[in-house]
């Protein structure tokens, strides 16, 4: 361990004690290759045992271990300690409820998580005897940078509209409708409209466009919503264009 | 244990100053005002020009005066902030894929500016002649 020190300051909510949230300091040790996570452990194992977190992988994959460190939405085990000057502060994720320290309540999003089915809606079930669903590169091109999306919630945490308007359907969410929409072995479009061309769907958003600023995984959900209302625009027209057509 | 999870307000008007990429929206969306501004002072000469010479020579006066000159440079300049973030904004909305390969974003805004650059020679060679 290094003599280098980083002080903590952490946002701390005992829901059986403490009216509001309020800030508790630490001062820990850290080595160059440590991250926000590794020190926040360090805090549990050392210093307090009653702190509350989430974490899993510690390699940007489970998306468990997501919080607001110096004002901006991170993955804690993606934040490099030397990246940050002596003092941080560290808040649970925005735009949701703390459950306790830094766990925050995720019922909404999974929620609306589930209302745009995120799943493949197929044509007609197969059995595993017939044969999988063919698929060429190229079609797996059209949406392969949205299935890398970790539900890590660091877009909602990011995004103002959501801040501002709980209905609001959400980046992640409404990237993953696109992802299915784009596979070519679904045909679930149009049973995700309801939810997703919506006025709390897509175009609730203003395209601030935080949610891919801060996306650990280059998803770039904002892209996805400003291609969604394009085709729901397109939709729109071509039904009003074709009203004996039912789309 | 009992939950009693904490909901932290977010400030209704004072959000959008608590990040820059925040402010660079709020930038982004207020430059249409003044390009709304410019168009309404278009309108009225229009509408001048209809009312009879005399009326619009002092539409044209008011226009060319310091002050219309320096609303015109300022409208300008959030008018090209404007087509800047929306022309960088663009390969999100609409990606190009050419026989399955992906057409790089850069490629896509600098077809905006070329675009915007014909357009602009056009109009001009209109006016001028």
């Amino acid at each position: 361990m290094s003599d280098r020190t980083v002080e903590l300051e952490i946002l701390r909510y005992d829901p059986e004690k403490d009216e509001m949230p309020r800030f508790e300091t630490y001062t820990v040790p850290y080595r160059d290759d440590w991250v926000v996570l590794d020190a926040i452990n360090y805090v549990k194992a050392e210093l307090d045992r009653t702190l509350s977190y989430r974490w899993s992988c510690h390699m940007a994959v489970c998306g468990s271990c997501g919080m607001v460190v110096n004002g901006e939405p991170v993955l804690a085990c993606h934040a490099f300690l030397r990246d940050y000057p002596a003092r941080i502060r560290i808040e649970p994720l925005a735009n949701f409820p703390v459950e306790r320290d830094l766990v925050v309540v995720i019922d909404d999003f999974i929620d609306k998580l589930g209302s745009v089915k995120p799943y493949v809606v197929a044509k007609e079930e197969k059995s595993v005897d017939e044969g999988e669903y063919i698929q060429t590169p190229g079609e797996l091109a059209r949406f392969k940078q949205y299935t890398a999306c970790i539900n890590c919630l660091l877009c909602y945490s990011a995004c103002p509209q959501y801040a501002l308007n709980e209905s609001f359907v959400g980046p992640a969410a409404l990237a993953l409708a696109h992802r299915y929409n784009m596979d070519s072995r679904d045909v679930g479009r149009s049973a995700r409209e309801d939810v997703v061309a919506s006025n709390p769907g897509i175009w609730e958003c203003s395209f601030v466009g935080a949610c891919s600023e801060v996306c650990p995984k280059s998803v770039d959900p904002a892209a996805a919503i400003q291609q969604t209302k394009i085709a729901s625009t397109a939709d729109y027209f071509l039904n009003f264009l074709t009203p004996w057509k039912k789309t | 244990m009992s939950r009693r999870p904490y909901k932290r307000e977010v400030s209704k008007g004072g959000w959008w100053l608590t990040q820059p990429r925040y402010i660079r929206y709020m930038a982004r969306e207020f430059s249409c005002a003044l390009i709304g501004a410019y168009v309404l002072v278009l309108v009225t000469g229009l509408w001048r020009l209809s009312e009879g010479p005399a009326q619009y020579e002092a539409w044209l006066a008011r226009v060319e005066s310091p002050a219309g000159r320096l609303f015109a440079v300022v409208a300008m300049l959030f008018a090209l902030y404007h087509t800047y973030t929306w022309f960088q904004v663009t390969p999100k909305a609409m990606p190009l894929a050419v026989n399955g390969k992906k057409v790089p974003g850069a490629v896509i805004v600098l077809g905006h500016w070329a675009g915007l650059a014909v357009a602009s020679v056009l109009v001009w060679l209109l006016v001028v002649n």
